[in-house]
């Protein structure tokens, strides 16, 4: 396992390599791409600059609002549709569809709803993140095995106690899975809405230094992105898979 | 375990068990008609609840869809629009199956590329599209490319992930039967997996939809994307919704398609 990581890094590394050779050697045009090399110059000086300090913490606060409500409201809506049979019949066809309608068309009704700033954009990924949580929410309380349900029963368990003892730890797992969704959704949604519709934000940064031909500073900005996106993902994965071991067992 | 990020998504894939008694089928299909009902009349509320109907109302949408698909302007977008989504989706769908094939069969290959891809799958693929408009120019083929960054990873992680959970059994017996590797994939590899394929052409379609449409947003003088950008610009709500409404209709529809073929597909396997 530790050994496969290595060669995937050791990929990454040589595609990055043979990028700096491709710019060096003038196979490729500086105005398409720039050598990795001075994205990572790029990125130091926007992160030692600290020009963009307040797009970043803009977008990152975004991120995390909308995490938070998506896991929480995924949470509770999630068992709720669990709980009831008419519900679950209605909703389940939706949600089977529901990632082929593209949300961002609809980003001019939340700016009549919430007016124009962070809430329209932060609306606009709960929706492409929210449902993820619901779909695994649903998910890890039908995995609960049947024999755990009788078990609380023949202890005689409160329906309380049984949800805290019995429930949550047999479908944490799943639940997790979803948050880690969730979180990826929020990036992308928080992102992209920024990128396409704002006026804010590092999506935002992005759009201008491309319109306005700053290649450094849009591959620095990208480069940010990419990695800092990268290394949450990574992490959640990692944990993800340590929890989901736990269920093999 | 490796496309997990997928899960959530082939997830909703799996329904109650359903018998084919009348009452039973009612009870499929009444719930959601009485939700859709409720979210009408929701969207009904929140066009008189907003000052002098700034949201528009259900009929006023539907009256300006029947409008747009009266004009000629509104079918050259939707053909701008669909060419660069046909494209992008048939490359995914070809691209995708034969890169998963091909890493699957390559095992330590697939291995070590298959981080890399579910990484750039969570990645917030919009950030690198200045990159596709550098290397491809404004136009039809940057459109293409980004909708085919959204479509192949996940139609090559799902193809792969079919193929490495496959019954040894089938791989051994196309090695007895000394098939070569293109006739074991033909007719063994492929033919086994056929409900995965669906099921990853039809994220494919959704994600390769989404991206030629944020292409189109972004950057573009023409098709759905660029109609809607200029509406918004406009302050022209009554097109926007009527655009929304009009691909979130063909995207469910044909969504919903490639559902039940999947599942007449899984349910005639099963039965054998």
């Amino acid at each position: 396992m530790r050994y496969r990581a290595l060669v995937t890094l050791a990929v990454v590394l040589a595609c990055v390599l043979a990028l700096e050779l491709a710019c060096a050697l003038g196979w490729v045009a500086r105005t398409v791409i720039i050598p990795p090399s001075e994205m990572v110059g790029s990125l130091r000086d926007i992160l030692w600059s600290g020009e963009f300090n307040r797009a970043i913490a803009l977008t990152l606060t975004n991120v995390m609002i909308s995490v938070v409500i998506s896991i929480s409201a995924g949470f509770v809506l999630g068992v709720a549709i669990h709980a009831s049979d008419f519900l679950r019949r209605a909703v389940e066809p939706y949600l089977a569809s529901y990632y082929a309608v593209p949300t961002f068309i609809f980003y001019p009704v939340f700016i009549v709803l919430f007016g124009v700033n962070s809430a329209a954009i932060i609306a606009i990924a709960v929706l492409l993140s929210i449902v993820a949580m619901i779909t695994a929410t649903m998910n890890g309380l039908d995995r609960i095995p049947t024999v755990l349900l009788r078990t609380a029963r023949i202890m005689r368990l409160s329906p309380v106690k049984t949800a805290l003892l019995i429930q949550l730890p047999a479908a944490a797992p799943y639940f997790f899975t979803g948050a880690r969704l969730s979180v990826a959704y929020s990036f992308i949604g928080v992102i992209a809405s920024e990128f396409i519709l704002s006026g804010d934000g590092l999506g935002y940064a992005i759009a201008y230094a491309y319109n306005n031909f700053e290649n450094r500073q849009m591959y620095g900005l990208m480069l940010l992105i990419v990695i800092a996106v990268t290394l949450v993902n990574m992490t959640l994965d990692r944990l993800d898979r340590r929890l989901q071991s736990r269920l093999r067992r | 375990m490796s496309s997990k990020v997928l899960a959530s998504k082939t997830m909703a894939s799996k329904t109650l068990p359903s018998r084919t008694l009348p009452g039973e089928a009612l009870r499929n299909i009444v719930p959601p008609i009485v939700l859709a009902l409720v979210l009408i009349l929701c969207w009904q509320g929140l066009h008189l609840a907003t000052a002098s109907g700034a949201i528009s109302s259900p009929a006023a949408t539907l009256a300006r869809l029947v409008v747009l698909m009266g004009s000629g302007r509104f079918w050259l977008d939707v053909a701008e629009t669909g060419t660069a989504f046909a494209w992008a989706l048939v490359l995914s769908i070809v691209l995708g199956i034969g890169l998963g094939v091909a890493l699957a069969l390559l095992r330590p290959v697939g291995e070590v590329m298959e981080p890399i891809l579910v990484t750039f799958y969570s990645l917030p693929k919009v950030t690198l599209y200045p990159l596709v408009l550098l290397i491809f120019g404004l136009g039809m083929p940057a459109k293409i490319a980004f909708g085919i960054m959204h479509g192949l990873v996940p139609i090559t992680l799902l193809t792969r992930n079919a193929i490495t959970q496959l019954k040894p059994v089938y791989l051994r017996t196309a090695k007895v039967m000394r098939l070569s590797a293109f006739e074991a994939v033909r007719s063994v590899v492929l033919p086994a997996i056929i409900p995965e394929l669906v099921a990853g052409i039809r994220i494919g379609f959704s994600l390769s939809l989404l991206g030629v449409l944020i292409g189109e947003m972004f950057a573009s003088k023409r098709g759905l994307g660029f109609t809607a950008v200029n509406a918004m610009g406009l302050g022209d709500l009554d097109t926007i919704m009527a655009i929304g409404v009009f691909l979130a209709l063909f995207a469910v529809l044909a969504n919903g398609g490639l559902l039940s073929l999947e599942r007449a597909i899984r349910h005639r396997s099963a039965g054998r």
